[in-house]
């Protein structure tokens, strides 16, 4: 949070029964992607689209318990505070997500991201 | 909190400290109050490695196993430095200096053992403790003190050529005194080498510079103020300034026998380590007495720490301590001698094989007792005791030749000369780690094989370097490998071994993997254990399992095998390799029409598309119509076939139409790890079928001989032969009963090479061939069960489980 200029803007990326219970999807969203995850218990997460390690697809990962695994390495995080676990890769970029009333997921990302 | 039941330790060393480690570790924090007395004011130590503090090669602070604090973490009350006065068993209450009383429900004595002092005269001061300049040693601050007295002094005597001994006149070696071992027999260590192997380690200590005088019993300790030296009973002397003792131990026992009770040697303990005369109190450790031995070693006691903590925290109430298999090493200065089981023959029958290099100082004996090994005397070449102790351990058969186990003939998995390997060098090529990455991370502290993996990510790759690697911790860590009970796990998440969770998954009725994971992990939906449960459940309940797709590997979500660009790579089946023209040109067609960036011809006789994004996955398979080589996934893979009878001039046996009927009976059978299978027609064996999962070889007469566990992988090995069968039907019958029984009781990710070698031949050949436990109609009612069941996964091509299971990238927001 240097940077005083860093704004955040919510985005719309609709339903989320677009993920299957437990798993992740890419989304663009401008030039970017973002991995979106719809977990078993409902919560949503949000996460930069590829694997600090070797970019692999994190929304291909299994998750749970908070973490993804990532499908080429079996790279973990936390889906929350973006740490990788038991590994020595840099952290994610964790965008706040949930699901609002209607069931659409709501994702902020930091408005250079677009 | 009221409810728990208090657990008193008394005794916090390399038993008591372990015991408290292995109660936590199974969850023994929700059950007990746990208290610990450690009169040892320096806490819980590795005792083992109090030779390296002597000889400066650790540091003190080193060779700390649980540091005050830790105790305070895990809610343990921790009397440090506190020497229990008195056991009250009526009142089952504790009393010790200081006015603390501690009652229990469960008494755990680990009081460990004493230094044995002989009546030497001279010993003692005005005040009744040792003169200056005299120790025993046992514990930090009595290493401590000699390494104070050692500054300043120039002439040591040791008084006990033994184990200890020995590791104390060489650390006092490195601190560059003259030192003098004084030994009571004819020969060092008797009690543990006979005397061939005691004279030359003699030699060995002797060439390295310690002064051995033998068969001398020392009467009085000169000096008046100061130690001047020893004169012993023949009425020699011998000028000294420091005197350690170092002639054995006892058990500590006074507390229990003050406390009535049953004491012999040790406190007598039954199989369930509990006294005899009293269920509430237990005893581990040199102070326990088992079945008429006791132990001055730290293999029994950590082993009775772990059966103790299964009892105590319910993990199995079953648990019973049986006799351990001891060893014991000397490693100083150069020197290296192992002790493995028995010294020495001493029964009817038993063998003694004997190797001798007199110029290299190599002395090996093995005691072989029905066909095993019993014991090992290993002087001088350290390279063998891990096969030795390996084999020892396991109760692994020995070779026929015995000369095989002294000059291994085949390549070792864990090849000891890793200790010779430099630093740089890599242990996982995988990863790029290497040996040196992988000591530090146990110095910094992961000292379980899961763990130091995890910090390293060594062996996290095609994990062929696993042996090497769990070699290495153990090296590394010098005897303070820390237990660790998840290991037995199946999966991470659920504590139970794949036995005890199918036990449970079938009782319960759980038939997914939320299930599983709600019932039996604690509600946490941890991800490291989906995928292997998904597999378990799926053997388990066959057509009855619940699906849930988000505990399967992306591969087996959309069936095919992830790249490192995240497209995906297509194969489909080739039944035994065996192509039409029509099939050819199809996937020709489909290559040019989704500009299929590779072509490739892979190693199990098929052709694999690479480069495929998930979302053409399904249009691919449609336009193929050909079904799925299960290439991605845990399963039967292939059979690979030579020509066969057909048109080879040596053919002796239809490989090819016996590839196919495999094939086509197993196709997508799922299994703990992938199985790739072969048949050969004659014993040329072109298609390798000695080294694959399963392989079948013809042979003279119409029969075909059946191998199992082979490999040419990350890892090398012939396949054991499992049986020869009369026809293919008899092949077909033999394979599917073996996998069957792969598939039950295999690890996840354990592949069959492994398995074979962890069950046996001998075993696998009485199961499977001659139905010795009558399970064979079961196996195969239960694989035909599956087998019937077979549907092509890319059919999900038109029948997708979910709208977006092949998607890419879903438009969110332009």
């Amino acid at each position: 949070m240097t940077a005083a200029s860093t704004t955040t803007r919510c985005y719309n990326l609709g339903p989320l029964r677009q993920v299957p219970p437990g798993e992740g999807r890419v989304f663009r969203v401008g030039r970017s992607s973002v991995a979106v995850f719809r977990a078993r218990d409902g919560k949503a997460y949000a996460t930069q689209a590829l694997c600090p390690h070797r970019a692999g697809p994190l929304a291909d990962g299994i998750i749970g318990a908070g973490k993804v695994v990532c499908p080429l390495h079996g790279e973990k995080f936390d889906l929350v505070t973006g740490q990788s676990l038991g590994n020595r890769c840099p952290p994610l970029e964790i965008y706040p997500a949930l699901v609002d009333d209607g069931g659409d997921i709501i994702v902020s990302l930091p408005n250079h991201q677009r | 909190m009221q409810n728990k039941r208090r657990l008193v330790v008394i005794g916090n060393g390399m038993a008591g400290g372990r015991l408290v480690e292995e109660v936590l570790a199974r969850g023994g924090g929700g059950l007990f109050e746990i208290v610990v007395f450690g009169d040892d004011p320096d806490g819980n130590y590795n005792r083992i490695l109090l030779s390296g503090v002597l000889a400066g090669t650790n540091q003190p602070q080193d060779i700390l196993i649980n540091a005050p604090t830790w105790y305070a973490e895990k809610g343990v009350k921790l009397h440090s430095g506190v020497r229990v006065g008195w056991i009250d068993r009526l009142a089952r209450k504790i009393y010790a200096p200081g006015e603390i009383v501690e009652p229990y429900d469960t008494l755990v004595i680990a009081t460990g053992s004493t230094p044995i002092v002989p009546s030497i005269k001279g010993l003692y001061g005005d005040l009744g403790s040792f003169r200056e300049g005299i120790h025993v040693f046992r514990t930090l601050g009595d290493c401590e003190g000699i390494i104070r007295c050692a500054a300043n002094g120039r002439r040591a005597a040791v008084i006990g050529g033994g184990l200890q001994g020995l590791e104390a006149a060489c650390g006092l070696m490195s601190r560059g005194l003259e030192v003098h071992v004084v030994h009571l027999t004819s020969h060092l260590m008797e009690t543990q080498v006979d005397p061939t192997a005691g004279a030359m380690l003699q030699r060995a200590l002797e060439q390295r510079g310690v002064q051995i005088h033998l068969e001398k019993a020392t009467a009085t300790v000169l000096g008046d103020d100061r130690v001047s030296g020893l004169a012993f009973e023949d009425g020699s002397t011998l000028g000294c300034d420091l005197v350690v003792i170092a002639a054995g131990t006892r058990p500590s026992v006074d507390l229990a026998k003050q406390a009535g009770l049953t004491v012999q040697r040790g406190i007598v303990v039954h199989d369930d380590l509990s006294c005899r005369n009293d269920p509430d109190i237990c005893a581990i450790g040199d102070c326990a007495e088992h079945r008429g031995r006791t132990f001055g070693l730290v293999g029994p006691a950590w082993e009775q720490a772990r059966v103790l903590a299964d009892r105590l925290t319910g993990a199995n109430p079953q648990a019973t301590y049986r006799e351990s298999k001891v060893s014991t090493r000397l490693k100083v200065m150069g020197v290296d001698l192992t002790l493995i089981g028995d010294s020495d023959s001493c029964r009817e029958g038993d063998e003694v094989v004997t190797y001798i290099e007199p110029s290299r100082g190599v002395y090996v004996k093995l005691i072989v007792r029905e066909g095993l090994l019993a014991g090992a005397t290993l002087l001088g070449d350290g390279l063998l005791s891990p096969r030795l102790l390996q084999i020892f351990r396991r109760g692994q058969p020995v070779p026929q030749s015995r000369a095989e186990l002294l000059f291994p003939v085949t390549e070792d998995a864990g090849s000891p000369n890793l200790a010779d390997l430099p630093a740089d060098a890599h242990v996982c090529n995988c990863n790029g780690v290497s040996k040196g990455a992988i000591m530090e991370a146990v110095k910094a502290g992961h000292r379980t094989l899961k763990g130091l993996c995890e910090a390293t990510r060594a062996g996290t790759g095609c994990g062929s370097c696993k042996p090497q690697v769990k070699a290495l911790l153990e090296l590394a860590s010098e005897g303070t490998l820390a237990d660790d009970p998840t290991v037995q796990y199946y999966v991470p998440g659920v504590p139970m071994t794949k036995r005890k969770l199918v036990m449970a998954v079938k009782e319960k009725e759980l038939r997914s993997v939320s299930a599983v994971l709600e019932a039996l992990g604690g509600g946490t939906d941890d991800p490291d254990s989906k995928a292997a449960l998904a597999s378990l459940l799926r053997t388990v309940w066959g057509e009855e399992y619940e699906d849930e797709r988000d505990a399967r590997h992306i591969n087996d979500r959309v069936h095919a095998n992830i790249q490192k660009d995240g497209t995906f790579s297509v194969v489909p089946r080739i039944y035994g390799g065996v192509a039409t023209p029509t099939q050819l040109r199809r996937i020709a067609d489909v290559a040019e029409r989704y500009q299929v960036p590779m072509v490739k011809i892979t190693g199990g006789q098929r052709i694999a598309l690479l480069g495929i994004p998930k979302e053409e996955l399904p249009a691919v398979w449609r336009d193929l119509g050909m079904p799925s080589g299960h290439a991605y996934t845990k399963a039967f893979r292939t059979c690979k076939t030579c020509v066969g009878a057909d048109f080879c001039r040596y053919g002796l046996g239809d490989s090819l139409t016996l590839g196919v009927k495999i094939e086509r009976r197993l196709q997508g059978i799922e299994s703990p790890h992938k199985m790739k299978l072969a048949c050969s027609g004659c014993p040329r064996n072109c298609a390798e079928a000695t080294t694959k999962d399963v392989g079948a070889v013809a042979v003279e007469g119409g029969k075909w001989e059946v191998f199992v566990g082979g490999s040419a992988g990350s890892r090398v090995r012939k396949g054991d032969i499992l049986c020869v069968a009369q026809s293919h039907d008899e092949v077909l019958n033999y394979v599917r009963r073996f996998i069957q029984y792969y598939r039950e009781n295999a690890k996840y990710q354990e592949r069959t090479y492994d398995f074979v070698e962890r069950i046996g031949i001998q075993e696998l050949r009485r199961l499977l061939v001659e139905d010795a436990e009558g399970i064979c109609d079961g196996l195969d009612a239960e694989i035909t069960a599956i087998a019937d069941v077979y549907a092509d996964p890319w059919q999900e091509a038109d029948a997708p489980v979910h709208p977006n299971q092949f998607a890419g990238v879903l438009a969110g927001v332009e």
